[in-house]
């Protein structure tokens, strides 16, 4: 290139492309998005008399936490601690075991379409509803107690090591896939060397993160009468012993700790 | 021994990557595949193993028409095409080991190669191999460990393991230095002659395939434009193939012999 085509480009101006081109289109979404904010925030309705009011009983509810009671109802949060754990333990298998499959049959590398639409389907419904939601229906279905809980767990667990898992699936690397493919390989050792090894590491991350958020939800779960700590918790409050509301709200904060940092290593280990 | 007829392949974007290759490769004969960057080079040797389906024409392998194949004898016939990969395409979280066994996944049932219970004679061949690759201290490392010499060692060993009769190659030097380009390349013809391959390499290094085979194959634009042995490749002929540029460093390159100071072709491959 020569000189006389550089000095051209003296003092020319540069700066980023906008995201969204077109200048009307990009002004009227910026002022649509604030409009919509001002407006959403000035119709919700705040009884601030009310609110003030509740701050006392607030105030009683935090404090407790530095007086936890964990003795007088120890035989009851130890009993539901230890159904939480194994509700959350039991849905994560169980659950994970399921979403295998249907995480293999809901990427769109490996899949074939009708089945990649089945299994998009499961996961979506998985997603759609929430846990409390599933539980009020099993519970109406199995009756009270753990199972309703273990059921709504490993459903909802399916959903969501599905989807993840499955959009893994469908960032692996493809070559690696097609030269176990091109060896005469059948579909299921394509999967078994060619994508298991990329996508493991995934699945055990994904498996440990949600053991421990399947262990909280089921803390909720016990407020529907699906088992659990919730339960207790909840039996706790209606009788106004919020110290023993606060001993089960500590032990499920360091339980939930536990869990992430036991999953941290486990991550780090299988990298 | 390998028969492509009218060998075409189009894309579903309607571009037409091979139009109407004919090519009749002989048991035991090495060709080198070149030309420029998007001439179908990948794209034919993918449509002989059918990694990519082929369009229409046929592709006989003794005889057997691989285009017609079901998806089982397909697998079958597979087992007799070993195939090289230019970025080696190890499943890297596997060990050197397992890599290569994979190539006897065409072989053994899914529940042995699910617990790598893999016959003896494959474990024993699989280190004869890693022996004569020179990587048998190798074998338990995991392949994202080795360098990329290494990589490439493993994988035309796993390509071996398989029994071939025809190496598919693509590429196998692109991602190595000169030095070790060429020790792959030798490593590849040295083992051709050994055991009677016959191989389609793909290549991008002009001076790099006329070192080390007796017959070369052009493709420009999905077509056969030349096909001759590596001393009828003159600058008219090179013009033809890739345009205008002056190619005396390319076709002077061979005349050094063995020499490893060839980096003079560098800057023309790279065009």
């Amino acid at each position: 290139m020569s000189n006389a085509e550089t000095a051209n480009y003296n003092g020319r101006k540069w700066r980023k492309p906008p995201f969204i081109k077109n200048p009307y289109k990009r002004w009227s979404l910026i002022i649509i998005s604030v409009v919509y904010v001002v407006a959403a925030f000035a119709t919700m309705e705040v009884d601030w008399q009310r609110a003030y009011e509740g701050l006392e009983r607030g105030a009683n509810f935090i404090l407790s936490f530095a007086r936890p009671d964990f003795v007088t109802r120890f035989t009851e949060i130890s009993e539901g601690i230890i159904e939480s754990l194994v509700m959350a333990l039991a849905a994560t298998v169980v659950g994970v075991a399921i979403s295998i499959p249907i995480a293999l049959g809901a990427a769109r590398n490996i899949s074939f379409l009708p089945i990649y639409l089945i299994c998009r389907m499961i996961i979506a419904i998985s997603r759609a509803l929430n846990e409390v939601i599933v539980a009020i229906l099993m519970v109406a279905i199995f009756g009270f107690g753990p199972l309703a809980g273990f059921i709504t767990l490993s459903f909802s667990t399916i959903g969501f090591i599905g989807k993840l898992l499955a959009e893994e699936i469908e960032k692996s690397n493809k070559v690696q896939a097609e030269a176990i493919r091109s060896t005469g390989s059948s579909w299921m050792q394509m999967i078994n060397y060619g994508y298991q090894p990329q996508f493991m590491p995934r699945l055990i991350g994904l498996s440990m993160y949600r053991l421990d958020s399947n262990f909280r939800h089921s803390s909720v779960l016990g407020l529907v009468g699906a088992g659990g700590v919730g339960a207790t918790l909840n039996t706790a409050f209606s009788r106004y012993e919020f110290d023993t509301a606060a001993a089960i709200i500590l032990i499920i904060i360091v339980l939930v700790v536990l869990l992430e940092y036991l999953s941290s290593l486990i991550r780090a280990w299988v990298q | 021994m390998l028969r492509l007829e009218n060998f075409t392949k189009q894309y579903a974007t309607g571009d037409m990557a091979l139009k109407g290759v004919n090519l009749e490769i002989s048991s035991g004969q090495v060709v080198a595949l070149i030309g420029p960057s998007g001439a179908g080079k990948s794209t034919l040797i993918r449509c002989i193993n059918r990694l990519v389906e082929p369009t229409s024409g046929s592709a006989l392998l003794n005889d057997i028409n691989l285009t017609k194949l079901s998806s089982s004898a397909l697998r079958k016939a597979r087992r007799r095409m070993g195939m090289i990969f230019q970025e080696y395409a190890l499943v890297e979280r596997l060990t050197v080991m397992e890599n290569v066994l994979s190539g006897r996944l065409g072989y053994v049932g899914f529940w042995r190669s699910w617990f790598r219970l893999f016959p003896q004679k494959d474990i024993d061949e699989a280190f004869r191999l890693l022996q004569r690759v020179g990587l048998d201290h190798m074998a338990d490392k995991r392949a994202d460990e080795l360098s990329g010499g290494q990589r490439q060692r493993v994988g035309i060993a796993r390509a071996l393991i398989q029994d071939p009769e025809l190496l598919l190659v693509d590429e196998p030097t692109a991602s190595l230095d000169p030095k070790t380009s060429r020790q792959i390349m030798r490593l590849i013809t040295e083992l051709c002659t050994e055991r009677g391959l016959a191989a389609i390499i793909n290549i991008h290094d002009v001076a790099l395939a006329k070192m080390f085979v007796q017959r070369v194959i052009a493709l420009r634009s999905g077509e056969i434009i030349f096909d001759g042995s590596p001393e009828d490749l003159t600058p008219e002929v090179l013009t033809n193939i890739y345009g205008e540029e002056d190619w005396e460093a390319t076709i002077k390159q061979e005349e050094n012999g063995n020499s490893e100071n060839g980096e003079a072709d560098k800057t023309v491959k790279d065009k």
